[in-house]
């Protein structure tokens, strides 16, 4: 008997304890004691296959007709990571045809996208079978319904990292920020990939900040791309605020009077930076004075919700700067 | 101090809407209509303020029914949760005891016994605890029934607990490079880490070896953004930044994660209009989060205290968070819901009160929305557990451990 997929839903249910194939099984009841607690009011369905379920666990029975069965069980509920774990002893010691498992579980995943046991059964199974070459395919697929989906991401970076597949990635990514400049997993995608292929040089980091100040202009209220900026100038050794492009770019949008708390808090840690380097122009535009009128503004009339975040800030900052007189003027004495 | 707080102007809350037509992606679309509904129940609540100035109300009465009838019946929809069975202790117990419901010593004799037979059935032989009766053991049920036991509070709960068999459990899942398996074969990710580090604290039995190179591991997982992913190279997402940086609080290694990125990242995920808070950038506002994210505040201010900053108020708007859960989040039978369209559940009316201790309670500050009549009892930020429980099982676990108790 092949573990198909070609029973149970189209036709009538036939319960396991009326199943011929089953009589030699006697059913094992879950145990819930006298008086259960949360108990759930099984269906007859459910309750009656859980029950074979329990008996061939307890037989340790390593069939085709158990196999058969986690198959109705996994399908009434996919989150028993028991049964997906024990379907994989079945394979193994069956030593089942892992490549059917493959297109049966990919089925199973479009059905149940948001579940860590189906992704983690076929990430076992891709493993086993050191085969990934359909793994890109199956989370565009699940990306197609959701392109946040935290699981389909997680597995297809598993996959490209593991088998190398950074190939034609980023161009993958640059495509779903063209349908959604908002969709952050994509630019986490984004960072993924530079920081595990080239890496932050600066030939990349330039042409990751023009990328990005483009997605910016297009959509200033977008959270995710001032995230990645920020990300990006963590890796510009000088510093974010002597980044000249990025400088340019903010102080333009300012000057024309845009107000996005986002770039207004990207300027706040420009103005910040100043405190921790040596010896900052004295004519510099990025002051701890515009650091505090700027938290001020955003506490105020621009990020009114953070309003205590930007107050706090504004502290910090002035605090830093305290201690930084401190230390200056007494290195200075010295 | 104890301070009244009062809800935010309705026009405070429009001129926060999205601009319709600013852009045409999904999830600029999807936003505003998320936004449309919240706006429509802060609307009504305003009318009905004029009649009642000590609105909104916490449905005290109705979310105790609704979660003791759950306790002891739950319907075929939560099948889905049957590999889930100690987390709806957990997500029943608690609650009830933030609502500070202090239960006839009969019922709660039947209720440990009820909580102690099923959780009894849940452990494995082989140490921990699987999601129902003869599943394996996993790390988040094991979580779940712990804290469920140690919520309990009674000798009959702690002695459960094999705390032998449950650290050969531990290790059995722990990798040799500091990250945790949820089972033998299982999926590996950060909530592993803290579901095994928080049980260890809990009960007793954590060990150098135990949590060796644990630290690393998670803070591999902090993210560009500043919050924590999964895994390291996910995004960050509010559920796993409240598990990495809560481990590390644990395990006394808060300074080893960027603090200052991460605070920066938890305040961004507040919604301006509606108060509450979404999970990761840019996705729509759901009320689970009210712990996930703003449980992770607490744990911050006792960073910052350790570097010399006093804070004299919260960092995040625990007005308009309470807001969101009180407003948009109740269902009028008991129960809260993630938002407004959405069905009521177990799990986020455990999350929805735990938040909303949250925001009430700073330091020994009370910050109430509405009348006093809807605060509810502190919860201690790490473990999600009252922290009188808390002291009180690690009492008797220390004890256990110095032979003082068997
Ligand atoms: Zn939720």
């Amino acid at each position: 008997m092949s573990d198909s997929s070609s029973d149970e839903c189209d036709t009538q249910h036939v319960l396991f304890k009326n199943r011929p194939e089953w009589s030699d099984v006697t059913p094992l009841k879950q145990d819930d004691g006298d008086e259960p607690v949360v108990l759930i009011d099984y269906t007859e369905e459910f309750e009656d296959c859980f029950d074979y379920f329990r008996a061939i666990v307890q037989k340790k029975e390593y069939s085709d007709r158990a196999l058969q069965l986690t198959k109705t069980a996994a399908s009434l509920n996919p989150a028993n990571y028991t049964v997906w774990q024990y379907r994989r002893e079945i394979l193994k010691s069956l030593g089942k045809d892992l490549h059917e498992e493959l297109d049966y579980i990919g089925k199973v995943i479009l059905k149940q996208t948001k579940n860590y046991q189906v992704w983690h059964h076929r990430r076992i199974i891709v493993e086993w079978l050191q085969d990934p070459s359909k793994e890109k395919y199956l989370t565009e697929e699940a990306l197609a319904k959701d392109p946040k989906n935290y699981h389909a991401w997680q597995h297809r970076q598993w996959a490209i990292k593991t088998f190398n597949l950074y190939d034609e990635e980023l161009a993958y990514v640059d495509q779903l920020l063209k349908e959604d400049v908002k969709n952050n997993s994509a630019w986490n995608q984004r960072y993924f990939v530079v920081n595990n292929t080239t890496g932050f040089t600066e030939q990349i980091l330039n042409n990751e900040i023009d990328y990005t100040l483009g997605k910016i202009k297009l959509l200033i209220e977008n959270e995710s791309s001032w995230n990645y900026l920020r990300g990006l100038l963590v890796h510009d050794k000088k510093g974010i605020s002597h980044n000249k492009k990025v400088a340019d770019f903010c102080e333009t949008l300012y000057n024309e009077g845009n107000r996005s708390p986002f770039l207004l808090a990207v300027i706040v840690d420009m103005c910040s930076e100043q405190l921790t380097y040596d010896g900052g122009d004295g004519d510099s535009i990025y002051t701890v004075m515009r650091a505090k009128e700027l938290c001020n503004d955003l506490a105020t009339q621009y990020d009114t919700i953070r309003a205590k975040y930007w107050v706090h800030m504004a502290e910090t900052i002035e605090k830093q700067a305290k201690e930084q007189d401190i230390q200056d003027t007494s290195s200075s004495t010295k | 101090m104890e301070t009244i707080l009062k809800i935010r102007n309705i026009s405070d809350i429009t001129n926060k809407l999205t601009p319709h037509n600013s852009d045409l992606t999904k999830t600029t679309r999807e936003q505003v209509t998320v936004e449309k509904l919240i706006l429509k129940k802060f609307e009504d609540l305003h009318s009905c303020l004029r009649v009642n100035q000590n609105l909104p109300e916490l449905f005290k009465e109705q979310h105790i029914k609704y979660l003791k009838d759950n306790l002891f019946y739950l319907p075929s929809s939560y099948e889905s949760l049957d590999a889930s069975q100690t987390w709806l202790c957990y997500w029943i117990v608690h609650p009830l005891s933030l609502l500070g419901v202090k239960l006839e010593d009969s019922d709660k004799s039947n209720i440990a016994k009820f909580l102690g037979k099923i959780i009894f059935r849940c452990q494995s032989p082989e140490g921990g605890f699987g999601g129902g009766p003869s599943q394996i053991p996993h790390l988040a049920a094991t979580y779940a029934a712990v804290n469920a036991l140690i919520i309990l509070g009674t000798e009959e709960a702690y002695k459960i607990i094999n705390r032998q068999k449950l650290y050969e459990f531990l290790l059995r899942v722990k990798q040799p490079d500091g990250k945790f398996a949820m089972h033998t074969g299982g999926e590996i990710d950060i909530r592993g880490a803290y579901c095994a580090i928080s049980v260890a604290s809990l009960t007793g039995i954590m060990t150098k070896e135990l949590v060796d190179n644990t630290a690393e591991w998670i803070v591999s997982c902090q993210t560009y953004e500043g919050g924590f992913a999964g895994c390291p190279g996910s995004e960050a997402h509010g559920g796993y930044t409240f598990c990495g940086l809560a481990a590390l609080v644990i395990l006394n290694k808060g300074h080893l994660c960027d603090n200052q990125a991460l605070l920066r990242w938890l305040v961004q995920k507040q919604m301006k209009m509606e108060g509450g808070f979404q999970g990761r950038a840019n996705k729509l506002v759901d009320s689970c989060y009210s712990f996930w994210q703003a449980g992770a505040f607490p744990i911050i201010y006792s960073l910052l205290a350790k570097d010399g900053h006093i804070l004299l108020d919260h960092l995040f708007d625990e007005r308009a968070l309470q807001e969101y859960i009180l407003i948009c989040c109740q269902h009028p039978q008991g129960g809260m819901l993630d938002k407004p369209s959405k069905p009521r559940d177990i799990y986020h009316t455990c999350y929805s009160i735990s938040g909303l201790s949250i925001a009430q309670h700073f330091l020994n500050e009370k910050h109430v929305l509405g009348s006093y009549r809807n605060e509810l009892v502190v919860t201690h930020p790490l473990y999600n557990i009252r922290p009188d429980l808390v002291a009180k099982g690690l009492i008797y676990f220390r004890n256990f451990n110095s032979g003082g108790s068997t």
